[in-house]
C-alpha cells in the first residue's frame, strides 16, 4: 500500500428524488489499500461503490480516479470503467455466454486483445478461482458461489487498477460465502486496491486496511478495523455494532 | 342446353379441381402465384428483421432524436392499413415520385411490395424485440458497461442476442402474418396467390370451393409447420437464468 491516492471522492452529493443518498461524502483510497464500507441498509454504501465507476451519476462534488476526474460519458468513460473491475451482488454473468467467454469478452471486445493470448490468461484466472474445469458451462449451470468467483475472474481479466465489490456475498447461501471471501482475501494480500461494500465483519477485521462506516448517506467514521471494532467513536456506529456483534 | 355430361358437379367432387389443376397453364398460374408469395415473405421478412432491429436499437438509445424517429415510425406504420401502404408504394413512390427498381413491371411491383411489407412489418418486429429487451435483467447491461463496453457493444453483444432469443416465438407469428399479408401486393397487379385464385375462379365457375380450398390449404401446409418450427427453436435457444 502506497501513499499515492488512486480513488478520491470530494464532497460528493447524490439525490434520488427527495432522498439524499450521498451527503457530502469525501473519501480517499490509496493504491493497494483495501477499504471495507459497512453500515445499515439504505445508508448509501452501494450507491457510493457504484458512483466510483459512474454506474450511478452524482449530482454534486468530484470523483477522481488515478489523477483524472471521471469522464461524463462516451468512450472515455468506457475506458475508465475498463480499468475498474466491478463485482455485483447478483453476479450478472452474461447468461448467453459460457464461463470462459464471460471472462474473455472484456479483453477481446473492449481491449481488442488477441483471443489466443486472452484464452490462456482467462484459463489461468479460472484455475486460480477454482473453476477451470467448468469453463465450457453456462452461468445457470453453476452454483452462486462459483458464479461469483467467475465474476471476480471476469473483472481480473481486464487487469484493473482497482476492484469494486458491491455486497459480493449477500446473495449467496451461507456455505458458499467462504469460497468467495477466500478469493477476495488472497487478492487483498497481493496488493489489489479494493473497495468492498459488505456485511461480512470477519472479512473486514482480517482483510481490510480501513473500515468506513456509513449511515443516512453520510460517512460517519473511518478507522483501521481493530480500532473501529474495539472502540467505535460515534453513537451511530456503536449502535450498529451492538446490533450485529451480540449474536 | 345442358346435356347430361355437363350437369353441375357436387362442389366437393375431386374430379373438377383435378381437371382445373391438371391443365398446365392453370398449374403454372397456381405455382407462380405461390412462389411470389414465398419470395415476398422471404425478402420482406429479411428487410423487416434488419429494419426492426435497427428501430428497436433506436428506441432504446440514449439519443432523443433517434428515439423520436423510432417511435414515430412504429406509430405511423403500425396504425396504417397495409393496403394503403402498398397503394402508396405504387401510386406514390412509383407513379408520382418515379421510384423504380427494375424495368420489368412485374419485378418492379414485387420490389415495391417488398418495400411496403418491410416498412410495415418492421414496426411489429421492433416492438417484439423491444419487449424482448425488457426480459433481459438490468444487471446484464450494467455488467457490460462495467467491463468498459460502449453502448453499441452492450446492445449488440449482450442485450440483443438475449432479447432476440426471448422473442423467437412472437417473431414466428409476425412472419406468418407477413406471409398472409403478402397477398395484398396483388392489389397493385402482381400475380400472386390471391390474384391467381381469382383468375382461376373466374375461368372455372363450377369449381369455386375446391379452388379456394387448394389455395388456402397451400398456405396452411407451409405455415403450420413454420409455427411449430419457431416454437421448437424458441425452446432450444432459450437463455437459462
Amino acid at each position: 500500500m502506497s501513499d499515492e491516492a488512486l480513488i478520491v471522492l470530494d464532497k460528493v452529493n447524490k439525490w434520488f428524488g427527495p432522498l439524499h443518498v450521498l451527503n457530502d461524502v469525501s473519501l480517499s483510497v490509496a493504491k493497494g489499500e483495501v477499504v471495507v464500507v459497512i453500515g445499515p441498509s439504505g445508508s448509501g454504501k452501494s450507491t457510493l461503490c457504484r458512483a466510483i465507476n459512474r454506474l450511478e451519476p452524482i449530482n454534486d462534488g468530484t470523483i477522481t480516479f488515478d489523477g483524472r476526474p471521471l469522464p461524463a460519458e462516451g468512450r472515455s468513460l468506457a475506458r475508465l470503467r475498463s480499468e475498474v473491475g466491478m463485482v455485483f451482488q447478483s453476479f450478472n454473468l452474461f447468461a448467453h455466454k459460457t464461463i470462459l467467454q464471460n471472462v474473455m469478452l472484456g479483453p477481446t471486445k473492449v481491449r481488442k486483445e488477441k483471443p489466443a493470448a486472452v484464452r490462456d490468461r482467462a484459463m489461468s484466472l479460472l484455475d486460480r478461482v477454482g473453476i477451470g474445469n467448468q469453463a465450457e458451462k453456462y452461468p445457470a449451470q453453476l452454483s452462486g458461489g462459483q458464479q461469483q468467483r467467475v465474476a471476480i475472474a471476469r473483472a481480473l481479466a481486464m487487469q484493473p487498477k482497482a476492484l469494486l465489490f458491491d455486497e459480493p456475498t449477500s446473495a449467496l447461501d451461507p456455505e458458499m460465502v467462504g469460497e468467495v471471501l477466500d478469493v477476495m482475501t488472497s487478492l487483498a494480500k497481493e496488493g489489489m486496491t479494493m473497495v468492498v461494500v459488505t456485511h461480512e465483519m470477519g472479512f473486514a477485521r482480517h482483510a481490510a486496511n480501513r473500515v468506513v462506516f456509513m449511515a443516512d448517506g453520510q460517512l460517519v467514521e473511518q478507522a483501521p478495523p481493530a480500532e473501529f471494532f474495539a472502540n467505535p467513536k460515534s453513537d451511530r456506529a456503536k449502535d450498529f455494532l451492538s446490533k450485529i456483534l451480540t449474536h | 342446353m345442358a346435356g347430361p355430361g355437363d350437369r353441375p358437379r357436387h362442389p366437393f367432387d375431386l374430379k373438377v379441381p383435378m381437371d382445373v389443376f391438371s391443365d398446365p397453364s392453370n398449374r403454372d398460374v397456381y405455382i407462380t402465384g405461390f412462389l411470389w408469395i414465398l419470395k415476398l415473405t422471404l425478402a420482406g421478412g429479411a428487410g423487416a428483421l434488419v429494419l426492426g432491429v435497427v428501430l428497436a436499437a433506436m428506441r432504446v438509445s440514449p439519443i432523443p432524436v433517434l428515439r423520436g424517429v423510432g417511435t414515430a415510425w412504429v406509430n405511423i406504420f403500425r396504425n396504417t392499413p397495409l393496403t394503403l401502404i402498398i397503394f402508396f408504394c405504387y401510386f406514390g413512390l412509383f407513379s408520382t415520385l418515379g421510384f423504380s427498381v427494375v424495368d420489368d413491371i412485374d419485378l418492379n411491383n414485387f420490389w415495391l411490395g417488398v418495400v411496403g411489407l418491410s416498412v410495415y412489418t418492421a414496426a411489429f418486429v421492433c416492438e417484439a424485440i423491444r419487449s424482448g429487451i425488457n426480459t433481459v435483467p438490468a444487471g446484464q447491461a450494467e455488467a457490460a458497461r462495467a467491463v468498459g463496453m460502449t453502448f453499441i457493444q452492450t446492445l449488440t453483444i449482450i442485450i440483443l442476442p438475449q432479447a432476440g432469443r426471448a422473442v423467437i416465438a412472437p417473431l414466428g407469428s409476425i412472419l406468418i402474418a407477413l406471409c398472409k399479408n403478402s397477398t395484398i401486393v396483388g392489389t397493385i397487379g402482381l400475380m400472386e396467390s390471391s390474384n391467381a385464385m381469382k383468375d382461376l375462379i373466374n375461368a372455372n365457375g363450377n369449381a369455386v370451393i375446391p379452388i379456394f380450398l387448394v389455395f388456402a390449404g397451400t398456405f396452411a401446409i407451409v405455415l403450420i409447420p413454420t409455427g411449430y418450427g419457431f416454437g421448437w427453436l424458441a425452446n432450444r435457444l432459450a437463455v437459462k437464468r
